[in-house]
């Protein structure tokens, strides 16, 4: 049945297309294009050095409700996120991804914490987990799925922190797809995350915290950069 | 009941309910206008939205010249990946698609995430029929599959129901909580929401989402959502399904980048939804959470006898909703009124390719061609072009109503004989400037009752054009 179907479709957007027997030319302009990874206009806004992409991407963030703490060495990690916790008013159970780059932030330095690993739980109120990259242009987290990284640690809990180094911050999509293709792999889930969640649904006026997270939180590691 | 058996056909009486129904005038009065502020805040913040949109009508055009081409490529990735594309002809089809999947996989209930092709399908009450439960979780579509009632807008579908209507439903419905919990405020609503919902995206079998983009290069598919209840219906349940046209697929990731920064603006007026998800066939080996089947439902429902026609053009839509909100039309009617998924001027131009001109055939003449569609679509879709294409194909079948084609018979009869035509404009001119005498405007009309009901008419002042153009010498000497 979808057999047939496909067959039908594909010769009917074929003989639409009107290009006769011989598409050895289409075909080559769609390999061309498929491989060539050709850019439309990157915003301007985004093409600055380190620190000014650091600065652009504090200021989109913060600009949809996203907070972000600074800190200069991942030792700091720890510290920083008891002290959002606690200004939060928020509970010390952490959620964690087995991520190689958060077992290098020196836990033991917080033994308030109490820090479980794996993929998240429907009770489980906070996590951290670590990014692979920073868009500034609009203050968004790409996030991977992966053994290292399960996606609903993303989605599940009420407060969802993200640890981000300096080195990972990129102005564009664009650059941040160009980065993981140097990694070889496409994940199965890509997430680009703007701030936390959110709706307008009822009469057109925004609140936080629809399904996912109520709040974002990113410590930004400027460390590397 | 969330079936969407068309009833485009009753438009106007559908629109005269609209005009009187005072809920809905609160509703709409209310909700308009925000989304044309932010929309206008947005595009005025990144110098290169206009730009971005010419190459986003060009990318879409590029694809659609070539979508056989890039159709199959995607299929090859997701088959790649593990995952399974299933063509459909039909909405029919596309149903029996989902349910095989559904039953295969022993599904009892089914999480939702938005998806406009899910209503074309007439998914729910499909899977209702076959004691599958359906649960939307999307905030709007959620009210409103409560409610038995389908979206009035395609990025907002409760944008119809006012917050009390919400209270009231919420309380009927969510009987297993305490009936003297306290429920006033949106915020409260959306907790309320986001509870009841968080047991379903747990128990659920399998998770149905729609999608923005297919990617030929890698063979993903792409939601964007603010609420997160795409990613916790994709991301939870053992499969996901996607339901996606097929004119969803775009080249590439960059050409996917370049169009989500048109889409977003033009829709909330945000720089970047929430969450923007790229989802690649189901979970790897390692993975420790993520679904273990992935389904692609790829839906033609008469979109292939568009490619290579006039039509074409409506094909780079993606579904952002800025024409509905910058429309007199829809602004005063709402989406219902249209009678089939699609409203606004999208709408009038989609619903009559796909499901017929003699169902459909009111919907484009519901424009003034005051032509905001088309100066706020971000794909630069002429869609007031594309309305008088349908109004002229209304005319060539047969199918405008009698008093239509009468009236424009006589104005034909007339046009073609100049010297009666001047005498039969010039006297009820002469006649209404007199009647109306000083105040220059009728507040009632005989056999206009419909127009002036709404508002005034103001009366022919001097003489017709003709006459005051040959009173200046006419074409020769002006055109010096």
């Amino acid at each position: 049945m979808s057999k047939a179907s496909r067959d039908a479709i594909l010769n009917r957007l074929r003989s639409a297309a009107r290009r006769g027997g011989d598409d050895t030319s289409a075909r080559a302009t769609v390999e061309g294009r498929l491989k060539a990874h050709a850019r439309g206009t990157i915003p301007a806004r985004g093409k600055l050095d380190r620190k000014g992409l650091i600065d652009l991407f504090t200021e989109q963030a913060t600009a949809v409700d996203a907070t972000v703490a600074r800190v200069s060495a991942l030792d700091e990690v720890p510290a920083a996120v008891a002290d959002y916790l606690r200004g939060e008013n928020l509970p010390t159970g952490l959620r964690m991804a087995p991520d190689l780059k958060l077992d290098a932030c020196a836990w033991d330095k917080a033994p308030m914490l109490d820090i479980s690993y794996g993929k998240a739980r429907p009770e489980d109120q906070v996590t951290v987990t670590g990014a692979f990259a920073g868009i500034a242009e609009s203050g968004t987290l790409m996030l991977l799925s992966g053994p290292e990284s399960p996606t609903t640690l993303n989605f599940l809990p009420d407060t969802h922190i993200v640890v981000l180094r300096a080195s990972e911050m990129v102005g564009a999509y664009e650059d941040a797809w160009d980065r993981l293709r140097t990694t070889g792999r496409m994940p199965r889930t890509v997430n680009f995350v703007t701030g936390p969640s959110r709706s307008g649904d009822i009469e057109q006026t925004l609140h936080l915290g629809a399904h996912g997270p109520r709040r974002l939180h990113v410590v930004l590691v400027e460390d590397d950069g | 009941m969330s079936v969407h058996n068309p009833t485009s056909h009753r438009f106007p009486e559908n629109a005269r309910k609209a005009l009187g129904d005072e809920t809905l005038q609160r509703g709409l009065a209310s909700a308009k206008v925000g989304f044309r502020i932010r929309r206008s805040e947005a595009a005025a913040r990144l110098p290169e939205f206009e730009t971005l949109r010419d190459e986003s009508r060009d990318i879409k055009n590029h694809t659609l010249a070539h979508i056989d081409l890039y159709l199959e490529a995607f299929e090859k990735r997701v088959v790649e990946r593990g995952g399974h594309v299933h063509w459909a002809a039909d909405a029919a089809e596309a149903r029996d698609a989902v349910l095989t999947i559904c039953r295969a996989a022993g599904a009892k209930t089914v999480t939702k995430g938005k998806s406009m092709i899910s209503e074309e399908m007439g998914l729910n009450a499909f899977l209702e029929e076959n004691g599958i439960e359906p649960v939307e979780t999307d905030l709007g579509e959620y009210i409103i599959q409560l409610r038995h009632e389908t979206p009035s807008h395609i990025i907002a579908p409760a944008f119809h129901v006012l917050k009390e209507q919400v209270i009231e439903t919420f309380r009927k419905e969510h009987t297993h909580l305490d009936p003297d919990r306290v429920i006033e405020e949106a915020r409260e609503l959306q907790d309320e929401a986001r509870q009841v919902l968080r047991e379903r995206f747990l128990a659920a079998d399998v998770g149905i989402t729609g999608a923005n983009f297919l990617i030929a290069e890698t063979g993903s598919t792409v939601i964007v959502t603010n609420e997160g209840n795409g990613d916790l219906t994709q991301t939870l349940p053992r499969v996901h399904i996607v339901l996606a046209s097929l004119e969803k697929v775009v080249p590439t990731l960059e050409d996917a980048s370049t169009i989500l920064r048109v889409l977003a603006r033009s829709a909330t007026g945000q720089e970047y939804t929430s969450y923007t998800t790229f989802s690649t066939g189901p979970r790897r080996g390692e993975d420790a959470d993520g679904p273990q089947e992935f389904h692609v439902v790829l839906l033609d429902n008469g979109r292939t006898d568009l490619i290579g026609t006039e039509m074409q053009d409506v094909l780079r839509c993606i579904r952002c909703g800025a024409c509905m909100n910058h429309c007199p039309v829809f602004g005063a009617i709402g989406g219902h009124a249209y009678g089939w998924v699609y409203p606004g001027p999208i709408g009038a131009v989609l619903s009559p390719a796909l499901i017929g001109m003699e169902e459909a055939h009111h919907l484009p003449n519901a424009s003034t061609f005051c032509g905001r569609c088309e100066e706020v679509c971000p794909m630069r879709i002429p869609l007031p072009k594309l309305m008088r294409h349908l109004r002229e194909r209304e005319f060539e079948k047969g199918i405008s109503p009698a008093t239509v084609r009468w009236g424009l018979a006589v104005w034909a009869w007339l046009a073609k004989r100049p010297a009666l035509y001047r005498l039969a404009t010039a006297l009820p001119i002469r006649l209404m400037a007199m009647l109306a005498g000083r105040k220059g405007r009728f507040r009632r009309l005989p056999l206009a009752g419909g127009w002036t009901s709404q508002r005034d008419l103001t009366a022919p002042q001097g003489p017709t054009f003709q006459a005051m153009w040959d009173r200046k010498g006419g074409r020769r000497e002006s055109s010096r």
